[in-house]
């Protein structure tokens, strides 16, 4: 127990544990407002906006992660040399790599938000949206008032599913240098390679006190406020 | 319907059994014959040890092809050893040495035994060959450094330096060079052995050099099972041979000679620590 502390404090693994809670929660804010705006695209009534919702999906979701990471650490940031930081801050690596890496996380889980959100469309009898169009609303009105909420409501446990993964994937941006758990863990093993169950037990713990609370949260939201027919 | 129950439950058995099979001739240290031999390699350092198709080059490759040789082996297998992986390989036999420009440090001593060191090394830098400000550690003020994670280079860096360069780490050292040819940081850290490898290699000729002020010193020594003083004993006396004969020296001429880089020649060829 005492070498479990030890390895806490020596390789600052709560701040590495705040780097993921910061990571998952500033992406997942982004996949929400990212994948609102595809699933919308996908259900209206404009067939260029169908089409473009339908190919960000299909390209995204069968992108890897690792492949979209890499494409905004190195041909985004390196070779088109776009920088989120100011380039001669002295902390301009850090932020960029954390900032690229929220930026990719988000337009990854953005295409399963987007997918959560048009199943969730669909849980919303055609009824509604004839209801909505009979009381004179438009498109944009009959949305935003009548089928989103609905929608959501419908949506809340696969993105609480989304949300569980997101939480996992972060750990692939450790690769372009982004200080959190799986980075930690790579130092920790190199480093007191003596410990090596110990630290994944430490790893293990760390994801397993995100994931659990947020997966029975959503599982009781969803029944909760799941749209009684 | 009972046909197909029985074909299917013999079906299941036999592709257990071969699973089962498969699984034994992995567990056994070193293959199958007694004349064969696993030894772990890096497969992605130029120079130290790099996968060329099916083939394998390097001086780390080198030495173990001479060791093996030396210590009655007819036939070498290679298997990658990526540095967060060394110790557990030896550990569980899968392996009967790891020669991966694995340094002997005390951490380690308490997982394996090392015979050894066959070469020592110091931790460098490598630069644009244009670019002059940077002529050792010292001068890397403001600059922008990349490593790797989980590596001790990196580390000797945060702690000597952290408060003066900042610090890129990626997986590989390959992701480096890139963002260092077209500027977006300014210089590498790690082994000079490992550096001058990529300075060598035919797409980076002239547009990457070695600072050559090394600020480390990296004991290279041939990891085994914790213990095994009478391998690590042959493995001294390989290593001696090694380096009275000339294969030492030739096969650092063949592996470096390109990157016109020479280990420190105050301290190569190494003396070995004593077998623990």
């Amino acid at each position: 127990m005492g070498e479990l502390a030890d390895l806490i404090t020596r390789y600052h693994v709560l701040l590495a544990f705040w780097m993921t809670v910061r990571l998952t929660t500033i992406s997942a804010l982004g996949a929400l407002i990212i994948g609102t705006i595809v699933a919308v695209c996908r259900v209206s009534p404009v067939g260029v906006l169908r089409w473009f919702g339908a190919a960000y999906v299909n390209v995204i979701r069968n992108t890897p992660l690792t492949l979209i990471v890499f494409f905004f650490a190195f041909g985004v940031l390196n070779t088109l040399s776009i920088s989120l930081a100011d380039p001669h801050s002295p902390t301009s690596i850090a932020d960029n790599n954390f900032r690229w890496g929220v930026v990719a996380l988000s337009v990854y889980h953005a295409s399963f938000v987007a997918e959560s959100l048009r199943s969730g469309v669909n849980t919303v009898p055609l009824g509604q949206a004839e209801a909505a169009r009979a009381i004179g609303l438009s498109f944009v009105p009959s949305l935003t008032e009548v089928i989103l909420p609905q929608a959501f409501r419908g949506a809340i446990a696969p993105l609480g599913n989304t949300l569980v993964a997101l939480t996992k994937n972060s750990t692939v941006v450790s690769t372009i240098g982004v200080a959190e758990i799986a980075y930690q863990m790579k130092n920790m093993i190199e480093f007191s390679p003596h410990l090596l169950y110990a630290i994944f037990l430490l790893v293990a713990i760390c994801f397993v006190v995100l994931t659990l609370p947020v997966g029975a949260f959503f599982t009781y939201l969803s029944r909760r406020v799941a749209v009684q027919r | 319907m009972r046909t197909t129950n029985k074909v299917a439950a013999a079906a299941a058995t036999s592709l257990l059994a071969i699973s089962l099979a498969a699984c034994a001739s992995d567990n056994s240290a070193g293959g199958d014959d007694s004349n064969s031999i696993t030894i772990g390699i890096k497969f992605d350092q130029p120079g130290i040890g790099q996968q060329v198709g099916s083939d394998y080059k390097g001086f780390d490759v080198d030495v173990a092809n001479y060791v093996a040789k030396a210590l009655g082996y007819d036939k070498v297998t290679f298997k990658e050893s990526p540095s967060a992986q060394r110790e557990t390989l030896l550990q569980s036999g899968q392996v009967k040495m790891v020669i991966a420009s694995y340094s002997i440090t005390d951490e380690r001593k308490q997982k394996v035994s090392f015979a050894g060191p066959y070469l020592i090394a110091g931790q460098d830098l490598l630069v644009r060959a244009d670019d002059n400000s940077i002529t050792g550690p010292d001068s890397l003020n403001g600059k922008k450094l990349c490593s790797v994670t989980g590596s001790t280079s990196a580390a000797t860096v945060k702690e000597k330096f952290a408060d003066k360069v900042q610090l890129q780490e990626y997986d590989t050292y390959s992701k480096c060079v890139d963002p260092i040819i077209n500027g977006t940081l300014d210089a590498m850290t790690t082994d000079n052995t490992i550096l001058a490898g990529y300075a060598a290699q035919e797409q980076y000729k002239g547009k990457l050099k070695v600072v050559g002020k090394p600020f480390t010193e990296e004991n290279y020594g041939i990891g085994i099972k914790k213990g095994d003083t009478e391998l690590c004993n042959k493995i001294d006396d390989a290593l001696d041979k090694m380096v009275d004969d000339g294969s030492w020296q030739k096969a650092l001429d063949n592996n470096f000679g390109p990157a016109d880089f020479k280990p420190d020649a105050s301290k190569n060829p190494p003396k070995h620590i004593p077998c623990t």
